[in-house]
């Protein structure tokens, strides 16, 4: 929690010298409880009050990073319970568990059609963040030989699971140093496990079975053994006992703000899942319950698909809708004769045309309509995908200059507004497209001329 | 050096209304059982801090006549059940359905316009052939709407159906008809608090007692809308906990309509290889779309396919078990 300008002043020498540049120590408080000032431009702060200042702005759940340059996770350092309230920031990381018994080709063949996956959604990238390697041999050496496949294969994030802290540090030793997550430190192992994760430099990942109160001395205990980067697992592997817990855990750390577990929050939806239908639900409620890492027993494009697109929906900010650019888009090389269509500046909705557009192979020209980010109902519903609208955007956009005809293609879903679209655009002919994008290219084929 | 953690606990002084779809035999309905949903004092499954005294409930979506347009993957997976109303119901009853809901489609197969005659019989027929409390929804546009709903709220008279959906701008016949024949109501806005608000005020104002009103939200898919949805349902349920009584109405989402509609679902080839699957992406897709929406709140969500009927059943029962 952040303090106040007053709540700062408390903490300053209130001698008013103004060698911090402003004349008087409230006056610095306030620019400090804005944001506009530097504490270390007081000299005479204490070491006391430094901490306090320190601590009070350091958010209320730690950012966790994982992974090297260019491919970074990044999770924690949220703010709100409810997304509506501002808004959801670093999405859950979601990886795949690899057991580190399989025969090396076999490990090689899965961690490569897991890190091969990849699929575009409203424009963005939609890909598997990194790989678990679960220590099922329990032996050290078959471990780290695991982990230096995995990483010989990809250099995304890697989790290095294992109970026992000599097999992760033969593990960390080939992981190559992309700032994993180790752990679990248990009440058992944390000495070890805390040690071998600060050699390394790795985040820890923290877990004690459904008492919270033991959550947080455990990571209380890592924190003061000097591994600061924590994750936590409250070991729950129900449902409901996730979705109490992530809850609590949560508000603790934002309404209470309890600092012991102010941490991200890692899900093993496999665990305690009867079927693979059943992880995936976990899996789901993990992303869009306050799931921090979320590591999957099981690849399987659907779903991967799925819940990357659940993360995607859950984390978008509620206040503004993800646009593209207004203007005339081309596809296919298209021809002063080819087909002109028009649509609005929602992500999904242009990206949903545009896929089609693209497929159908044959070119066309799709003006885009700044209707505020909405969809083509929604827009219109709110007067913001109107036929003087779209006029404004043909003549805006220079279109007339483009194409050698006067037709356009008006989504089917606001047929209603053709006459009046007539009349905004004298001696052009509305054409009424169909409802769904999906029938464009057979629209296109078939229909226009 | 120990840590004591106290369970963070909200102070709700609301609690979600109780409304019971289906009448039994000494009820003056035909029903083998009804259906009570809502009563929450707390947020959807938080066990912990509050009651929920019923479980949310699944509805299987059957329709009047041949769905022709709908995903091959549901036309599959049901055959020629999806023919006959009845059987389709009966079916629908057997895979553990906890209500029906009976989607009148305006057009009948061969084309021509579906009647009130008709509309009464077919649910007569579905209303024989299971004994689950019926949802009848008519084909969304005012004056159909208007015709069919009437003839069926006569002809199930006493039923306790619930009837939908009323908008603003066509509400009052439905209602009318509802108070008239002993049936519940369906208010559905789009995606806003106040406008749910709004309508639940217009229909109370015509008599209609408020727990005999269940609300639509309105329902985006995954990957079309789920966000708005999730978000508007959330604050819904917040503001009735909070006591603000004309939210208090248990939340129905038709998850099963929204997602098979989308291209992921309705769609198998021509598609990227990495969406999968069609016939798990299409179930998975309905299933985690339900999911998702019964933990933003959703009190009975109805569905399309036989096999994601299962997979939500189960995230209930373990969402219920504490
Ligand atoms: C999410 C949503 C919202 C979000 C906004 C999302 C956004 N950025 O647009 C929010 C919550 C903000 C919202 C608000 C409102 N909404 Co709204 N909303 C929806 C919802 C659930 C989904 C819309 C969506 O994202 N669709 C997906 C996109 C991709 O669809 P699309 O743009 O239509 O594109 C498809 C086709 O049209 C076609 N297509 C698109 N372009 C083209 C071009 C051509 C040439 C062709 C051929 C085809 C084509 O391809 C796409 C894929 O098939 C729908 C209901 C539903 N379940 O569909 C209601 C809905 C659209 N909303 C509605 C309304 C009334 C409103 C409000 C006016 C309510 C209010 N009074 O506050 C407000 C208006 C906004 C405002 N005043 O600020 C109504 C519209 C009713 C009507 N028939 O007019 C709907 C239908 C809900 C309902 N049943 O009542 N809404
Ligand atoms: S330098 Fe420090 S002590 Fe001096 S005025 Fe500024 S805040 Fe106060």
């Amino acid at each position: 929690m952040p303090l106040s300008g007053l709540e700062i002043y408390k903490l300053l020498p209130k001698t008013n010298c103004k060698e911090c540049g402003f004349p008087t120590c409230l006056a610095f408080a306030m620019k400090l409880a804005a944001k506009q000032a530097d504490l270390s431009a007081c000299p005479y702060v204490s070491e006391e009050a430094k901490q306090a200042l320190e601590a009070a702005s350091a958010p209320p759940i730690r950012l966790v990073t994982l992974g090297g340059a260019d491919h970074k996770v990044e999770v924690g350092n949220e703010t709100v319970l409810f997304r509506h309230e501002k808004t959801f920031f670093h999405q859950p990381g979601v990886f795949v568990r690899v057991p580190d018994n399989l025969p090396a080709a076999e490990l090689e063949a899965k961690v490569g059609e897991i890190v091969a996956f990849k699929t575009e959604r409203v424009g963005m990238d939609l890909f598997v963040d990194g790989i678990a390697v679960q220590n099922v041999s329990g032996n050290a050496d078959t471990f780290a030989q695991a982990v230096a496949t995995v990483r010989a294969k990809t250099k995304r994030p890697m989790i290095l699971l294992s109970e026992n802290p000599a097999a992760i540090a033969a593990g960390l030793a080939k992981e190559g140093g992309l700032a994993p997550l180790v752990g679990p430190a248990t009440a058992q192992n944390w000495q070890e496990m805390a040690k071998a994760a600060k050699a390394a430099n790795a985040s820890i990942l923290v877990r004690a079975d459904g008492d919270l109160s033991a959550l947080a001395e455990l990571a209380e205990n890592v924190k003061a053994a000097g591994v600061e980067s924590i994750v936590l697992d409250p070991g729950a592997r129900t449902l409901y006992g996730n979705l109490a817990l992530f809850t609590q855990l949560r508000r603790l750390a934002l309404k209470k703000n309890f600092r012991p577990l102010g941490y991200p929050l890692a899900a093993f939806p496999g665990e305690g899942a009867g079927s693979f239908e059943e992880e995936v639900v976990a899996a789901a409620q993990a992303v869009a319950k306050y799931g921090g890492i979320v590591v999957l027993d099981h690849f399987d494009p659907a779903a991967m698909y799925i819940l990357l697109t659940l993360r995607l929906n859950i984390y978008t900010d509620p206040q503004k809708p993800i646009q593209v650019s207004p203007g005339v888009y081309e596809f296919n090389a298209p021809k002063p004769e080819s087909p002109l269509l028009v649509t609005t500046n929602f992500s999904l909705t242009y990206f949903s045309v545009a896929g089609e557009v693209e497929a159908s192979g044959l070119p066309a020209w799709l003006l885009i309509t700044d209707a505020e980010g909405m969809s083509v109902l929604t827009a219109w519903a709110a007067g913001k995908f109107d036929a003087e609208r779209i006029a404004k955007a043909v003549k805006a956009f220079n279109v007339p200059d483009r194409i050698n005809h006067k037709k356009i293609v008006i989504p089917g879903l606001v047929a209603t507004i053709s006459g009046e679209l007539e009349e905004e655009l004298p001696g052009w002919d509305v054409r009424v497209g169909p409802r769904e994008a999906v029938d464009i290219p057979s629209y296109l084929k078939n229909v226009w001329k | 050096m120990p840590v004591t953690v106290e369970t963070p606990l909200e102070k709700w002084t609301g609690k979600v209304r109780e409304v019971t779809l289906g009448a039994t035999r000494d009820q003056k309905g035909t029903r083998s059982k009804t259906v009570t949903v809502g009563g929450e004092t707390t947020l959807p499954f938080l066990h912990f801090e509050g009651s929920i005294p019923h479980p949310p409930v699944i509805a299987i979506e059957i329709q009047d006549s041949y769905p022709s347009d709908w995903s091959p993957v549901l036309l599959n997976a049901w055959g020629d059940t999806l023919k006959d109303p009845a059987e389709w119901a009966k079916k629908a009853e057997a895979l553990g359905a906890d209500l029906i809901m009976l989607r009148l489609r305006g057009v009948n197969g061969d084309g021509s316009e579906t009647t009130g005659a008709q509309a009464a019989a077919v649910t007569k027929a579905v209303l024989q052939a299971t004994g689950l409390p019926l949802i009848v929804r008519g084909p969304g546009q005012a004056e159909k709407d208007n015709e069919l709903l009437v003839a069926v709220a006569e002809a199930a008279a006493g039923e306790r159906l619930a009837l939908g959906l009323c908008e603003d701008k066509n509400y009052r016949t439905i209602v009318a008809a509802a108070l008239a024949h002993g049936h519940l109501v369906i208010n559905s806005t789009p995606i806003d608090v106040n406008l749910a608000k709004q309508l639940n005020i217009l229909v109370s104002d015509m008599q209609m007692e408020p727990d005999r009103i269940l609300m639509d939200p309105t329902t985006g898919a995954l990957g079309y809308g789920l966000e708005y949805t999730y978000s508007v349902m959330e604050r819904l349920r917040i503001a009735a906990l909070t006591g603000d009584s004309m939210t208090q109405m248990p939340m129905i989402c038709f998850t099963g309509e929204e997602s098979w509609r989308q291209k992921e679902s309705k769609v198998g080839e021509g598609v990227p290889a990495a969406w999968g699957d069609w016939t798990r992406r299409g179930i998975l897709w309905e299933a985690v779309t339900a999911v998702a929406l019964l933990e933003a709140g959703a009190d009975i969500v109805t569905l399309r396919h036989p096999d994601s009927v299962p997979i939500v059943r189960k995230a209930i029962e373990q969402l219920m078990a504490h």
